[in-house]
């Protein structure tokens, strides 16, 4: 079995909160702990009143992409894919994801040790 | 993180808990007795198992240290905070003393019956006020009762019915089904459904779309995600969105945009209208909107000649516009002369499967329950029913603003109680410190409620603790699917809205134990009748039916072709012509049953407030506070005291451009003054460049629940709450829609020494 990871199209992600408050009920974190954290990064655009705005979910070192869930059998990807407001994260092994990757403007993949 | 559970109880979300409008299907899990983990259900075609933060919070929301678990009765004065715990029969016994006393001395029209927005409340709240005898439901507090109700009044006028941008939400298979088309592109017009579901709507469709290849054309007078990812970004001044459309219209008309085929078969007053538009060219409306008329014209372009096949998806600031009902009239004849009206991809007809609802939604469906003679005699009685004739034809609630003027004038009768269920009108109504002294000034009030809040502290003579929608039984009719919402577990001795309501609805008439000698099972079954199905059948089925009776009027498309939508079964709209009425008798003839006239045809009006209408108080308060913005982990007051929601959203703060920083010498995370003559709240400066420099955006609903609960501060609502500066009585002339909400004047004043410290603000529950 390959190394798993999460790819994320920050086209969709728009700052929902909802794969944070899924990690913290899936990993009983409290106030202060993250496994995902969400940050929002606001463009101002040169020479224009346009201004753009991106979301991205940061992975922390909590994040150990839901083993025990998904191990479990209880489902088959992470609290956070699950419940991602936009579906716009997916979960599999990295050489799968990297190809979706490709076909997608602008993503991140993140994978842990 | 491995969570044992016995078992897994299948359910549909709607009121308290995400606090939304719902619809999504939920997993409950439990354990001895008590929820351990929500997730959302998978096999579910409404959200397709996403659950958003507010639901996936529910285990901190349900077992909340400071939840109220029994009914309370306050000791001592008003304000102080002292309650006593007693016995739900002890409770009852105390409304019904107290209202029965008031009924022998001023009549049962004296007491005035207060929910917050659509959630399962209006049902069984109508339920005690009508079998008590009151014809006044409220929603007191809402300015210009604009809340989806002119919209849907003005889309009932003009096409007799009123439609939804088709997401495919009325197919099981949604969008797969066959019938079904993508909108070509998506007008989000005053709305940011990436924040919220509003009006019956799951917000994230919109995002289904888009990454499906739905183009977007986004009309906010603020930046954001999806003004980011819009084709057309039609960045205008608040309130103005009525001389948009009238623009957008003649401009489409002028071009010969338009769908001439439909608008010559189905719609009436198009010469009319055109003439109207005329008196909007795009250089006046682009200096009223600030928009700038290239871009007006190039989005007018697209959306109609995408059409037919183009979907407009409204919100709340439509509503909140003056003259609310005209601007929501000027916007369905823009879906209605592109030929949007009922196709794949348009604006679908929202008829609810099998035609059930909840509860009594309009007068009509009112006089289906209770009888002709009935809702003559509630719509005689009704507050404001006077002034305003689209009170007696329309929805069953009373005028806001009339209400509070008449509970603190005691004319033209008096009022002297109220029944305040699961709402927070101390800290969500405009002109807040209007509506705490009329409500100080009642004899009694109940509160139905699941936390302490400003309207408890200040107000409550009886507390009854509601129940969340994972503690009870119910069901949902709105739009599509017919579902119905399962009980998990009990939490204390907190009950259920609908069975509070049937217990005090029973006392107040003892008859109703004849009609529903089970209560709300009864009740329920009887409002399942049309769907073959009673409760039990639907749980059995998994919980929900999509109505999909191929030729029914709950089945899209074209049902004007069909035949399925008018009582007299001809083809045509359920309007008195048949057609889609650009110009409107019938809005004309709601308004003329009271002392107001409206013009049957759409205008535009300048705003309450404005550079325009009052010059001199611009000058003092030149910049416009937009209320409403949504955020992601609250809805309306609620969830300030919920850990995991708190900590992502923790500041009642104000988003300033750069520009107004400057000037102002503001940094981010300084708190500052917004003030006007209605007096002054602090906030936390946010600076973003998706703000317009005139305009400044907050948060509504804020209180602070980690300070002090007791008069004066009550969680420090009057120092951050923003309806401190709101008005009431700029309600638009039929009484639907107005206010100035979206509009109010102000000026921010940055905090010199000597200024008192900064609220202590805090996430709950930490240290």
């Amino acid at each position: 079995m390959g190394k798993k990871g999460i790819l994320v199209d920050m086209h969709y992600c728009t700052g929902c909160h909802a794969c944070e408050i899924a990690c913290k009920q899936e990993n009983g974190f409290g106030v202060g702990n993250w496994g995902i954290r969400i940050n929002e990064i606001i463009t101002e655009k040169p020479n224009s009143d346009r201004v753009h705005f991106d979301y991205l979910p940061y992975f922390t070192l909590q994040c150990n992409l839901c083993a025990e869930r998904i191990a479990s059998g209880e489902d088959t990807k992470p609290s956070c894919v699950k419940h991602c407001g936009t579906a716009c994260m997916q979960y599999g092994e990295i050489e799968d994801l990297a190809k979706e990757m490709a076909a997608k403007p602008r993503a991140i993949l993140y994978s842990p040790l | 993180m491995r969570m044992e559970y016995d078992r897994i109880v299948n359910t549909t979300t709607w009121s308290a808990g995400p606090g939304c409008h719902g619809g999504c299907g939920a997993k409950l899990y439990v354990k001895d007795g008590r929820v351990v983990k929500v997730e959302g259900d998978e096999n579910h075609p409404w959200n397709f198992g996403r659950g958003c933060s507010r639901l996936l919070a529910m285990t901190q929301y349900m077992y909340h240290p400071e939840r109220i678990l029994w009914p309370l009765k306050r000791v001592g004065p008003r304000g102080d905070g002292n309650f006593a715990r007693i016995s739900w029969d002890e409770a009852y016994d105390l409304i019904e003393e107290n209202f029965n006393k008031i009924k022998e001395n001023y009549g049962a029209k004296a007491v005035i019956f207060i929910q917050g927005t659509g959630r399962d409340i209006g049902g069984p709240m109508s339920l005690v006020a009508y079998n008590y005898g009151s014809p006044n439901w409220s929603q007191l507090g809402l300015g210009g009762q604009a809340c989806y109700g002119p919209r849907l009044g003005a889309m009932s006028c003009i096409q007799g019915d009123t439609s939804v941008a088709d997401c495919s939400q009325f197919f099981e298979k949604r969008f797969d089904d066959p019938r079904y088309r993508l909108p070509n592109y998506i007008v989000v017009w005053g709305q940011d459904p990436t924040r919220g579901c509003p009006d019956g709507f799951y917000g994230n469709w919109i995002i289904d779309c888009m990454k499906r290849g739905s183009k977007l054309i986004v009309v906010d007078p603020r930046q954001n995600f999806l003004t980011s990812r819009a084709e057309h970004h039609l960045q205008l001044r608040p309130g103005t969105d009525g001389a948009l459309a009238l623009g957008m219209l003649g401009a489409i008309i002028e071009n010969g945009w338009y769908n001439k085929e439909f608008v010559e078969k189905w719609c009436l007053g198009f010469e009319e209208l055109a003439e109207r538009a005329r008196e909007y060219p795009l250089d006046r409306v682009a200096s009223i909107t600030w928009v700038p008329k290239e871009q007006i014209l190039a989005a007018a372009k697209a959306y109609a000649l995408a059409s037919p096949g183009s979907a407009i998806q409204w919100g709340l600031p439509i509503d909140q516009a003056p003259d609310g009902v005209i601007v929501a009239q000027a916007i369905n004849d823009l879906w209605a002369i592109t030929g949007n009206i009922d196709v794949p991809g348009g604006n679908v007809i929202a008829r609810n499967a099998y035609h059930v609802s909840a509860y009594p939604f309009d007068n009509y469906q009112l006089a289906d329950m209770y009888g002709d003679d009935f809702v003559e005699q509630v719509v005689q009685k009704r507050i404001g029913s006077d002034e305003y004739g689209w009170l007696r034809k329309w929805r069953c609630y009373i005028q806001p603003d009339v209400a509070v003027r008449q509970m603190l004038t005691q004319n033209p009768y008096p009022i002297k109680a109220t029944w305040i269920q699961t709402a927070n009108p101390v800290a969500n109504a405009a002109d807040m410190r209007l509506h705490y002294e009329a409500l100080r000034a009642m004899d009694f009030n109940v509160v139905i409620d699941l936390f302490h809040n400003p309207t408890t502290m200040s107000v409550a003579d009886v507390i009854l603790p509601a129940a969340t929608f994972a503690e009870r039984t119910g069901f949902r009719a709105w739009f599509q699917p017919v579902q119905i919402i399962s009980p998990a577990v009990n939490v204390g001795e907190c009950r259920n809205d609908w069975e509070i309501a049937m217990d005090m609805a029973q006392r107040f008439n003892p008859e109703l134990k004849k009609r529903y000698p089970n209560g709300i099972k009864d009740y329920m079954d009887w409002r399942l009748e049309p769907t073959g199905m009673t409760y039990a059948d639907l749980q059995a089925r998994g919980g929900w039916k999509w109505g999909d009776e191929e030729g029914s009027a709950w089945v899209p498309y074209k049902r004007y072709e069909r035949g399925v939508l008018r009582a007299d079964g001809k083809p045509g709209f359920r309007t008195p012509s048949g057609k889609v009425e650009l110009k409107s008798s019938q809005n004309a003839e709601w308004g003329a049953t009271g002392v107001t006239r409206v013009d049957p045809l759409p205008y535009y009006q300048e705003p309450f407030e404005s550079e325009m209408s009052t010059p001199d108080l611009f000058k003092k308060y030149p910049l416009i506070m937009v209320t409403g913005r949504r955020s992601a982990v609250f809805f309306h007051s609620e969830h300030r005291n919920i850990p995991w929601l708190r900590e992502c959203d923790p500041h009642p703060d104000v988003e300033i451009h750069p520009s107004v920083a400057r000037d102002l010498k503001l940094e981010n995370g300084e708190w500052v003054w917004i003030e006007n003559e209605r007096g002054r709240i602090r906030r936390k400066v946010k600076i973003n460049a998706g703000i317009h420099p005139k305009t400044v955006s907050v948060l509504h609903g804020w209180w602070l629940p980690e300070t002090e609960g007791r008069a004066p501060n009550l969680f420090s609502a009057w120092d951050v709450n923003c309806n401190v500066l709101v008005p009431t009585g700029a309600q638009s002339r039929t009484g639907y829609g107005g206010n100035a909400y979206k509009t109010t004047l102000v000026r921010l004043v940055k905090m010199h020494d000597g200024s008192p410290a900064a609220p202590p603000v805090s996430v709950w529950g930490r240290g």
